[in-house]
């Protein structure tokens, strides 16, 4: 291992001596070994962002590299858990540190000490090529596979219970097979065939799924300002998505939501599964008091392990809240690297480190099947102002679009997305599928409900002179249907049971509401009056 | 660690409050340090950065009478530390932690560092227990629960003053424990601290204030919370104490986070403030909670006055975004004569939901506060057709909703003594009654 010493210190950035260092490989600082990374390197001089407090930190103190980047760990034992942005187990971290999060502290992520029970698929003399899957593991109601990280010849091959930091298998060549994995987390997956999008990622929440549709590998954003729900609207869909497995990354939350998100899942089940929703979950939390070079770090931890199921054939929904929180660490470390600033403040490269991040959402092909990683982000734009650099990053990458609105919010219509400005790129496909899927009124329902929603907007700028009872019956009566479709349809309390939706209850709403208003329009033209018809 | 006193005459250049000494053996980021100046006087410090041969020290307090050639730096080979004990309560303190009640100071149980560590998101505990704080407007529509967060956002005038001071007074538990209130002036002029001096004696003692003035160091008001933070946390987790801390107000100690950023020659983000303001700013707030299977509890109510009345200010923005919920004051209720006057539309408590209901408040707790939104914001709404068409040109039902809006304002959220959560759900009932028949939709 490769030694030197800290010869400056500034906020999180400390400047070591130690020769032969790479780009982004990771260091450790300090008599406490604080874990950081490279971020850069001069004659005789690399600067590595320190992931951890490094108030203490003295000049003169060791550095040692470690000859790898940030990597994470991968496993049985991952689903359930929760990490922070540098994968350390936070249960365990408890358990050593007590209740507050003492800097220098580096748990292995997996549990080493849980049996697990191996079914191999292979026997020993049979050759495996790297990638190709080797065996499972039960881990809950979940079949692990195990994938071979390198091909050869099987020597020994085990069957039964075993811990993490046994092998699992050795080859003739020499070298063992274990059930876990390393992977750089800021590196996506290349090597891999990436399809088209075309199944519908189900949320559960009417409004999405019907108007504003999200697909198996597509990727979404909700900006919205503070007290507009996203969080909200995070964890409900964290817990109806039609996904297997979904990894809820909180990048600079508050840590009581954080607590109450833990103390809500444990409770729940996966409504697709009747399975406890904490095993088909990954929580990766960095509060917003915990260092900002982590925070910067955990979307990329998410992702790595979001990839790794996705390549098992599994569908993956990733959450982040929120990604601006993201980029103002972004923000915040480039500032202390005295960087040339972008708009805002922002670092320039904020647009291409987005748009790379959001291209490792997508559907690959993996052995016989597929596998896919959705993404929804959250973004919280200052002021609520939707034309900030983040915001319109976001934009020129993501899929969809749901903009949650202050003024929705206020009148506590929830989810508060904005009808008028939110749009799905996906729609169109996805439209289709519904209609052969649930049922062929889908699409033509879909345009009835804009159109109400597009009239009432019309005369209720008319209905502001004149007021309501000005209006004429026919003007009225789109009024009041529209008005439904706002309350009966769009609004969805998340505290009761109407918190999910099935696609087929999302459409007989609907249509129970359109019919209303045809019928009732039929009988106006009858001659009928509009009071008697709402009476009824 | 080092043996024998380390202290320096190297000053290669000092610049606002901001040494720079040269050649320090082993100087540690954010150590303190003691500041010897010519005249004898002394006045504590903080190491900043670390460059090479290069130590840049932060002067907490004024930097004049400050030279080259004679003064002294002496270095502690520790980061600041606030000295703990149970003996702090009922005492008054300033910005750097020296009395201000003109007794001597007591005897340290032990030292902590100011910072503090952050709760791991695996150990916090939901807050969930109702306070009360006799205000039915917040108890009923917004109601504060152990270990959250929430701040007051005000504008310059209203009563912001009146309304902590009526929350020190009158809060309370539902299970009857005991309340510390840790109190935090920073920037305040003395006509203001004087009000809240004369609240805290006559509340009989409970309480610790940290008092950093308009005119005491601006460095004084970075470090002043986060001492009344380490205090808190060990009356919360030692102690197993529910402490209550009030700081006012933020907007103050975002200015001296500005100023000393600028002098620090730092990049400014939006309207100057540093970049890093959110993760300063989540650095103090973040301290409150709650912990799973320990006794006590850290929650907070900063004041927040927004400039220009503005909530997409970044103070109130940033606050926002980190705490849970706000109670926002408006100045047209106040010109009305209502207090406290809370508009309730823009207010939230984002822990509500866990705090309310049978066995915390009451059982119709719930329903009782969404049915008052409900048919107040219908009646906020109708306000601006009421303008157009004139009241007489409204419907009966709407007039009725405009009645009831006026009602909610003058009579619920309108108060002159202490409600408890029953009087304030009661209060609301009986509105409701009123309105009813006016097709309100329950």
């Amino acid at each position: 291992m490769k030694k030197g010493r800290i010869i400056g210190l500034s906020g999180p950035t400390v400047s070591v001596d130690l020769p032969g260092l790479q780009l982004y490989e990771r260091v450790y600082v300090g008599h406490q070994r604080l874990a950081g990374e490279v971020v850069r390197l001069e004659q005789g001089k690399a600067v590595v962002q320190v992931y951890e407090e490094t108030r203490g930190l003295a000049l003169g103190e060791p550095a040692e590299g470690s000859g790898r980047p940030l990597t994470v760990r991968l496993g049985p034992g991952l689903l359930g858990g929760m990490f922070d942005g540098l994968q350390r187990p936070l249960q365990a971290l408890r358990r050593e540190t007590g209740p507050f999060i003492r800097s220098g502290t580096d748990p292995f992520p997996l549990d080493l000490e849980r049996s697990w029970n191996f079914s191999p698929l292979k026997s020993p003399g049979d050759s495996l090529s790297a990638g190709e899957i080797f065996g499972t593991v039960e881990e809950g109601a979940f079949l692990h596979p195990i994938r071979a990280a390198v091909g050869g010849t099987l020597a020994t091959v085990h069957r039964g219970a075993f811990t993490l930091d046994s092998p699992l298998a050795t080859y003739k060549e020499g070298g063992e097979l274990f059930a876990w994995q390393e992977r750089p987390v800021r590196e996506p997956r290349r090597d891999i065939t990436r399809l088209p999008t075309a199944d519908p990622l189900v949320t559960g929440q009417r409004c999405l799924d019907f108007l504003f549709p999200l697909s198996k590998g597509g990727t979404a954003i909700f900006p919205g300002g503070f007290g507009t729900g996203k969080t909200i609207l995070e964890q409900s869909i964290a817990k109806f998505a039609d996904v297997d497995i979904v990894i809820y990354v909180g990048c600079g939350e508050r840590g009581n939501e954080m607590a109450e998100i833990l103390e809500e899942f444990a409770t729940l089940s996966d409504p697709w599964r009747d399975t406890p929703l904490m095993e088909r979950t990954i929580v990766v939390v960095n509060t917003s008091n915990m260092p900002v070079a982590a925070r910067e770090a955990s979307i990329y931890t998410a992702v790595a392990m979001a990839e790794y199921y996705r390549d098992l054939g599994y569908d993956i929904l990733l959450l982040a809240d929120s990604i601006s929180r993201w980029a103002e660490a972004l923000r915040e470390i480039s500032s202390s690297l005295e960087e040339m600033p972008g708009e805002e403040g922002y670092p320039t490269y904020l647009g291409s480190r987005l748009s790379a991040y959001f291209e490792r959402a997508g559907v690959v092909a993996c052995g016989e099947g597929t596998g896919s990683l959705s993404m929804i982000l959250s973004v919280s734009p200052p002021g609520g102002d939707f034309t900030e650099p983040v915001t319109q990053a976001c934009l020129r990458s993501a899929g969809a679009l749901y903009l949650l609105d202050t003024a929705l919010a206020h009148r506590r219509h929830f989810p508060a997305i904005h009808w008028g400005q939110s749009y799905s790129l996906y729609e169109q496909d996805l439209g289709r599928h519904f209609c052969s899927e649930v049922s062929g009124d889908w699409d033509p329902l879909r345009s009835r409900c804009r159109e109400l929603l597009q009239q009432e907007t019309a005369l209720a700028e008319v209905a502001e002179i004149v007021g309501l009872e000005g209006l004429q019956d026919r003007d009225r009566l789109v009024m009041h249907a529209a008005e439904r479709v706002r309350r009966e349809f769009l609004c969805q309390n998340a505290y009761s049971e109407d918190a999910f939706s099935t696609p087929q209850q999302t459409l007989e709403r609907i249509s129970t509401i359109v019919a209303f208003f045809d019928e009732a329009l039929a009988r106006l033209e009858e001659g009928e009056a509009l009071d008697e018809i709402l009476k009824g | 660690m080092r043996l024998a006193e380390h202290s320096y005459r190297t000053v290669a250049a000092i610049r606002g409050p901001l040494l720079f000494l040269e050649e320090v053996f082993s100087p540690r980021l954010g150590e303190e340090v003691l500041i010897v100046y010519p005249d004898g006087r002394t006045l504590e410090g903080e190491v900043l950065r670390i460059e090479e041969s290069t130590v840049l020290v932060e002067v907490f307090g004024e930097p004049r009478g400050l030279d080259r050639e004679r003064s002294r730096v002496i270095f502690s080979d520790a980061v600041k530390q606030a000295p703990l004990s149970a003996a702090c309560i009922g005492r008054i303190f300033d910005g750097s932690f020296r009395p201000r009640d003109g007794l001597p100071m007591y005897i340290p149980e032990r030292w902590e560092p100011v910072t503090g560590a952050p709760i791991n998101p695996a150990a916090r505990a939901r807050p969930e227990q109702f306070i009360e704080t006799g205000f039915a407007v917040i108890d009923g529509l917004n109601t504060l629960v152990k270990g959250q967060k929430l701040p007051i956002f005000s504008c310059s005038g209203l009563p912001s003053r009146e309304i902590a001071a009526g929350i020190l007074r009158q809060a309370r538990l539902v299970d009857g424990g005991d309340f510390v209130v840790v109190f935090v002036a920073l920037g305040l002029t003395y006509h203001n601290y004087a009000y809240y001096l004369e609240v805290l004696n006559g509340m009989g003692g409970g309480f610790v204030a940290f008092a950093n003035l308009a005119d005491d160091p601006v460095v004084e008001r970075l470090l002043a919370p986060r001492l009344a933070l380490a205090v808190a946390e060990y009356l919360a987790f030692e102690r197993g104490m529910d402490v209550l801390v009030v700081i006012t107000d933020m907007v103050n100690y975002c200015d001296a986070l500005r100023e000393v950023s600028a002098a620090r020659e730092e990049l400014p983000g939006r309207r100057g403030y540093p970049g890093y303001l959110y993760s300063d700013l989540a650095s103090i707030y973040e301290r409150a909670g709650r912990i799973k299977g320990q006794e006590g509890s850290v929650t907070m109510l900063p004041v927040v006055t927004m400039p220009e009345d503005d909530i997409t200010h970044p103070i109130p923005d940033l606050t926002g975004y980190i705490t849970e919920g706000q109670i926002v004051l408006s100045r047209e209720l106040h010109r009305r004569g209502i207090f406290p006057p809370v508009d309730v539309l823009p207010s939230l408590s984002r822990l509500m939901q866990q705090g309310i209901g049978a066995g915390r408040t009451r059982e119709d707790h719930r329903a009782i506060a969404n049915r008052l939104y409900r048919a107040y914001a219908r009646g906020r709404d109708l306000r601006k057709l009421e303008a157009i068409v004139g009241r007489e040109g409204l419907p009966p039902r709407e007039k009725q909703m405009l009645s009831f809006a006026e009602a909610f304002e003058e009579r619920f959220v309108h108060q002159k003594e202490r409600r408890t959560i029953g009087e304030s759900l009661d209060a609301g009932l009986s509105l409701l009654q009123e309105a009813e028949g006016g097709g309100e939709g329950g």
